[in-house]
């Protein structure tokens, strides 16, 4: 059999057993798991993706945690509490999941605060009203559900097992900043007009989450031959904009696409042209709030040292004295 | 290859955790986690995998402490019961119609 999906490989050259079983299991739509033996580019192609996944989850905390003090009730406070809460727990199932394949916790977190690491654009931009919270809920987390979804079925398994517990939680998230853009659509004018606002500020970087277009997306192809991704870029950005129209009609609020418009032929709504330039900026470290979100991030790994070297210190003292007392 | 979580860069150890969801059922590996001790990766099991009531109990486990067998033996050490249909009661079709069999 020859294999789809280590192109390099030439149809002489000689596979090794490892290399056979891996590739049958992928192509059986089967699941890797830790133990098995892998590409090495597989294997680095994953600690790269889950680990970009994990710290966009955890900086994702700190725009919504932004308005804790700030919610308009105690049930949204409560509310958006539990939320960031959840952002923190998908962070540290995706960082376990990424540990499975060696990568340690301590190199993750330097990488992250160092700024060699990459985390999702979106999260550099910055939440200056009530309403962001309700467009991050429907328009981000939508988008990211959306992207998470197909995950869930990623080839290999710890992945895609965390990918499973996050979507569960994700649509509750959806839902309550859906709520909160309906409750506002139906106040006063002043309200109806800080909604719209925010829809028009997430709109497009909600859609730039799926990334660059499938031509400008190098690492794609290789990505979905080893089932780790399994729909393109542009797949899935249509997929959520389809949904996004009917439910932005329910809610009354407009999406800030003149050129949208619904296409007879391909039963698709056509977008209109995506600023990639923006969202190179961003990614390049020029977008509005990348070094405030990072700094923030330094400074609590700072702040947080002594309890990571207290939890440390105790660890050894108890293991310690139960071998002494072991050895009495 | 090292044991996940087994490594000296790392400096808090990883755990494997498993949540009983309800009294009559076993527990069930959920994921892992990263915590100094004991005490404290039962307590963040408790915060990571049980935030929507998904357990009664929780067990956490060393990740290095775990023997598995060897992946790459998986068809030889699987083996034995291939070929041994007669340890299930579907292989007995002779006493179909009989009731209570």
């Amino acid at each position: 059999m020859t294999s789809t999906i280590t192109p390099d490989t030439s149809a002489t050259a000689v596979i090794s057993v490892e290399e056979q079983q891996f590739n049958d299991l992928i192509e059986a739509d089967s699941r890797i798991e830790p133990r098995d033996w892998m590409p090495e580019g597989y294997r680095k192609s994953l600690v790269r993706q889950i680990s970009q996944h994990a710290h966009s989850e955890i900086i994702g905390m700190q725009p919504e945690s932004n308005w804790i003090t700030r919610a308009p009730s105690l049930k949204r406070k409560a509310i958006l509490i539990a939320k960031v809460q959840d952002e923190a727990g998908h962070g540290l199932y995706l960082y376990s999941a990424a540990q499975t394949l060696g990568a340690t916790r301590d190199d993750m977190t330097d990488a992250l605060i160092a700024g060699k690491a990459r985390y999702s654009s979106i999260f550099n931009y910055p939440t200056p009203s009530w309403a962001d919270m309700g467009s991050i809920g429907w328009l981000v987390d939508g988008a990211a559900i959306c992207n998470q979804v197909p995950l869930c079925r990623a080839s290999y398994g710890p992945y895609g097992r965390a990918m499973v517990r996050i979507c569960k939680e994700e649509s509750f998230h959806q839902r309550q900043g859906f709520e909160i853009l309906l409750e506002l659509m139906a106040g006063t004018e002043e309200q109806r007009q800080m909604a719209q606002d925010s829809v028009n500020r997430w709109y497009w970087p909600a859609l730039m989450m799926f990334g660059p277009p499938d031509d400008d997306s190098p690492n794609s192809a290789q990505s979905m031959a080893w089932k780790i991704k399994r729909h393109s870029n542009d797949e899935l950005r249509q997929r959520f904009v389809n949904m996004l129209v009917p439910q932005a009609a329910v809610l009354g609020v407009t999406l800030p696409d003149p050129d949208l418009h619904f296409n007879e032929e391909t039963q698709q709504w056509d977008l209109g042209v995506i600023d990639w330039t923006e969202f190179h900026e961003v990614l390049a470290g020029r977008g509005p709030n990348n070094a405030q979100r990072l700094q923030r991030r330094r400074d609590a790994h700072d702040e947080g040292a002594w309890v990571r070297e207290a939890a440390v210190a105790y660890a050894r003292k108890q293991s310690a004295r139960t071998e002494e007392m072991a050895a009495s | 290859m090292t044991t996940p979580g087994d490594s000296a860069a790392e400096i808090w150890p990883l755990w494997e955790v498993f949540v009983r969801s309800n009294r009559g059922l076993s527990h069930v590996h959920v994921g892992s986690l990263h915590a100094p001790d004991e005490t404290l990766a039962v307590r963040n099991a408790r915060d990571l995998y049980t935030r929507r009531s998904e357990g009664v109990s929780v067990w956490v486990v060393p990740a290095a402490a775990i023997t598995t067998s060897d992946p790459d033996a998986k068809g030889a050490f699987f083996e034995s019961p291939a070929g041994k249909n007669y340890r299930h009661a579907s292989y007995y079709s002779k006493s179909e119609g009989v009731k209570h069999l």
